[in-house]
């Protein structure tokens, strides 16, 4: 896969409402230590989801408006966000895998790295 | 019905169980995706299934005059929640949808429930169930009455795996004060994330407005769908219960140390002017809105400062029903209602800091309207109201050393 999206590894989990601008796809949480980061197009890897329910919503606004991550990581299953990919899936046609992954395989992938999003482990939520 | 089906296999259940309610969340603009979303449904004759309940939109459709941000947003957020009311469902516009009579599960009520603080006061206070239900599956599972049986809906899920312990250099009297709820609840977010935590070493037979308080603010720092208080929630009633019987994974103790660095870390504004005083996040109880028009008394709000208060509409209706609304609107005080002023622009823009008896307030309001806050206690907050000026006491968080 020549175009494998760059993993941005978050240091602490990230509630996407009020966490990420879905026009930008800047990180916008102002207790975040990586506020001013960008989501858009990276593989975004965390140990869990966070917060707010509205980050379904955040997470389709982010696609239809072609700022979405490419993909997220997590280490344990996120129903919000798995989701909202689906809804993003269903209404415009993109797919936002959300993989979960054992912590050890989680903490083996460092920011910046090229992710293959076809080894990298099964999708859940968000189909075959 | 297939994004039920997409949330079982998410979750990994085997099968489905029906609910009977739904609190949803889908309400509130994040774009047009959430127009899209429900025009699709609406296009396809959707009816909700069960007694559905609506969370905040970005408008408070009783004082749109309130609204102070973009025009557009505030039609296309108008247009949702309408689009919302046409599948049926209760226009309540309310993050606190356990505060009405006739929407309030009972313990053990199987229920699918949207908005991050109801989600922790329905597991944790009323003992009834539901899962984190976010934007979107709220709404299939509100049309279906169908949810997968996983997670909080399952005895198992809501043992306490960790035990944290308030220890001893926290005093007593920090213990049974109102301003120390939203902190610890920053504090429980931070360490328990999603897991289940236990709350061990506070008075007995806390109220539901203090207990809504630390789910807000858990809720906000962390994933917390569910907390335990020994004494207090319902399936705690002694540690022992909270743990179902078996061992915790971690005992933790929490310090005043730490509890304080909370409460400073909700503080985000350097010494600003006082400008505004937003109370009722998560909206104002009955009894909220009746102890700050008490605070009140008859003294004013300064002409320099804002004070706003967010409460329901059916709440509302019933405080003025009972003098309450008067009382607050002629100390000065703002009502609003159906919104929250940490989601849209509502306060007056000014250089100046807003101060809030709300962790979920101080929390997200910087990142969302730009706000820069000053957290205290609602009396402190009242109190600051009325002078024009911060007014907070250190004096309970500096410990008996």
């Amino acid at each position: 896969m020549t175009d494998a999206p760059r993993a941005l590894v978050l240091s602490e989990p990230l509630s996407l409402w009020g966490g990420m601008d879905p026009a930008t796809g800047e990180l916008i949480d102002a207790h975040h230590p990586q506020r001013g980061a960008n989501l858009a197009g990276r593989a975004v890897v965390m140990r869990s989801g966070r917060g707010s329910s509205s980050s379904a919503s955040v997470l389709a606004e982010a696609v239809r408006a072609g700022m979405a991550p490419a993909a997220i990581l997590l280490g344990e299953p996120d129903l919000i966000l798995s989701i909202g990919a689906a809804v993003a899936e269903e209404l415009y046609g993109v797919r936002v895998p959300v993989v979960v992954l054992p912590t050890a395989r989680l903490e083996t992938i460092h920011d910046g790295d090229p992710v293959d999003l076809d080894h990298v482990g099964p999708p859940v939520g968000n189909g075959p | 019905m297939r994004l039920v089906v997409r949330a079982a296999e998410a979750t990994g259940a085997d099968r489905l169980i029906d609910v009977t309610r739904a609190h949803v969340d889908s309400c509130l603009y994040h774009g047009e995706a959430t127009l899209d979303f429900v025009q699709r449904l609406v296009d396809g004759r959707a009816r909700v299934g069960v007694p559905t309940t609506l969370n905040v939109g970005a408008l408070d459709l009783l004082h749109p005059e309130l609204f102070r941000g973009d025009r557009r947003v505030a039609d296309r957020g108008r247009l949702l929640m309408e689009r919302y009311r046409a599948l049926g469902a209760r226009p309540t516009f309310t993050c606190a949808p356990y505060q009405l009579a006739d929407a309030r599960p009972v313990f053990g009520e199987q229920v699918a429930w949207g908005e991050s603080n109801a989600i922790a006061f329905c597991n944790s206070v009323l003992g009834a169930r539901t899962n984190r239900y976010g934007d979107f599956i709220d709404v299939a599972a509100a049309i279906t009455g169908r949810v997968p049986y996983a997670g909080f809906h399952r005895t198992e899920a809501r043992r306490a795996t960790l035990v944290l312990r308030l220890a001893a250099d926290v005093p007593a009297a920090l213990r049974d004060a109102d301003v120390l709820y939203p902190v610890l609840g920053i504090v429980l977010g931070r360490r328990a994330g999603s897991a289940v935590a236990v709350i061990d070493g506070l008075p007995l037979g806390q109220s539901e407005d203090r207990l809504k308080a630390v789910g807000a603010a858990a809720a906000s720092s962390g994933s917390v769908a569910m907390f335990h208080v020994v004494g207090s929630t319902p399936e705690a009633p002694t540690i022992d219960a909270a743990l179902q019987h078996r061992g915790p994974d971690a005992v933790e103790l929490i310090t005043l140390a730490e509890l304080r660095d909370a409460r400073n870390r909700l503080t985000s504004a350097a010494g600003e002017r006082l400008t505004a005083v937003s109370l009722g996040t998560p909206h104002a109880s009955l009894d909220e809105l009746e102890r700050i028009a008490v605070m009140l008394g008859d003294r004013r709000v300064h002409p320099d400062v804002e004070l706003l208060v967010s409460t329901a509409r059916d709440t509302m209706a019933e405080a003025a029903r009972r003098g309450i609304t008067t009382r607050l609107r002629e100390a000065g005080a703002e009502l609003l209602v159906d919104t929250c002023s940490y989601l849209v622009p509502i306060l007056r823009p000014t250089d100046g800091a807003t101060m809030t008896d709300s962790g979920k307030w101080a929390w997200y309001a910087p990142g969302n309207v730009g706000a820069r806050a000053v957290f205290g206690s609602t009396a402190e907050c009242v109190r600051s109201a009325v002078a024009g000026r911060v007014i907070r006491d250190d004096a309970i968080w500096a410990g008996s050393a």
